[in-house]
């Protein structure tokens, strides 16, 4: 499997994605710059966590529009899969590959710690190595992770089977207000495109890849999909 | 002339922002405040002379690029001095 990584100016979880992709895939990802505007031929595209562009105007807002961006979602739109995590998932509802946005959370605090979530969507190419309903404890480290869209669209992502991720408690139930950190409409931490081969989450698979990092590995699993595809 | 765009929460959206601003000014002791939005102002000078020109180039950034439509409302004033 080969993959690239987007880095923008303000992006700070390239390199664990980086370090976390080369130890459980066994290659290197490559690094490309946002000012790039053409992609090698690749497999997996990864959208990084950080703050591109200090989060000037909108989260992700500025990240949508640089030139690497135009070939990311002319090979989305192809069917190469593209994952964004944090960040990246702010960057690709601003490109409009994945439907609404994420608020500032409605505590109005950045979040960095671990949480539950629990994988809803099972299937290829990014959480076939999970298993259904069973709470991940995972991190999250954000100020803007508030997912919200249109009723309509909410109806829809419900559905069509379409919300990857959803926060919950430690047993992997999402009806309580405190297992939901940030405000998410209907708990929502990540969704998939109609399609499923654009998964845009606000955990941080990357620090939980690694004993070193914490002793919940359930990051690992999404790895594993990938590689298994 | 110089466009101002003044970009506001949909009113159904909440604003954490404005409730924290409404929650300082009610610890300050400014009483009778019901509600507080943060919303934002940009300013953008234009080399058109023709105003309707002028709207229709800011209307089409803001649906580009400066204003989310699933959060946000803008509103448009062009001052042609």
């Amino acid at each position: 499997m080969k993959s690239a990584i987007c880095v923008f100016p303000g992006s700070n979880c390239d390199r664990d994605i980086a370090v976390a992709l080369a130890k459980r895939a066994k290659h290197a990802p490559l690094m490309v710059w946002h000012k790039d505007t053409e992609l090698p031929k690749v497999d997996l595209i990864i959208l990084p966590g950080g703050f591109s562009y200090g989060d000037y105007l909108r989260t992700g807002c500025m990240a949508a529009h640089s030139p690497i961006m135009k070939e990311v979602v002319a090979r989305a739109k192809a069917g190469v899969w593209v994952l964004g995590i944090c960040n990246g998932f702010q960057i690709l509802t601003e490109t409009g590959l994945l439907p609404g946005t994420l608020m500032y959370n409605a505590s109005r605090k950045f979040i960095c710690r671990e949480v539950y979530v629990k994988v809803e969507r099972c299937a290829p190419p990014f959480t076939s190595a999970y298993k259904r309903g069973e709470p991940q404890s995972i991190y999250i480290a954000h100020h803007a992770g508030n997912y919200q869209a249109s009723r309509d669209m909410l109806a829809r992502l419900e559905d069509e089977n379409r919300i990857a991720l959803r926060y919950c408690d430690a047993q992997g139930k999402s009806d309580m207000a405190s297992a939901n950190p940030n405000g998410s409409a209907n708990h929502i931490a990540g969704i998939v495109n109609v399609e499923g081969n654009i998964l845009g989450m606000m955990p941080h698979p990357e620090r939980n890849a690694d004993p070193a990092l914490s002793p919940s590995l359930s990051g690992a699993p999404l790895f594993d999909s990938l590689l298994a595809c | 002339m110089k466009a101002e765009i003044i970009i506001t929460l949909k009113e159904a959206v909440r604003d954490p922002q404005g409730q924290a601003i409404a929650k300082a000014l009610d610890r300050m002791g400014f009483a009778a405040i019901s509600k507080v939005r943060q919303g934002k102002h940009i300013e953008i000078e234009l080399n058109h002379q023709d105003k309707e020109q002028a709207h229709h180039q800011i209307q089409s950034m803001c649906e580009k690029f400066l204003v989310n439509p699933v959060i946000e409302d803008y509103q448009i004033v062009i001052d042609s001095h």
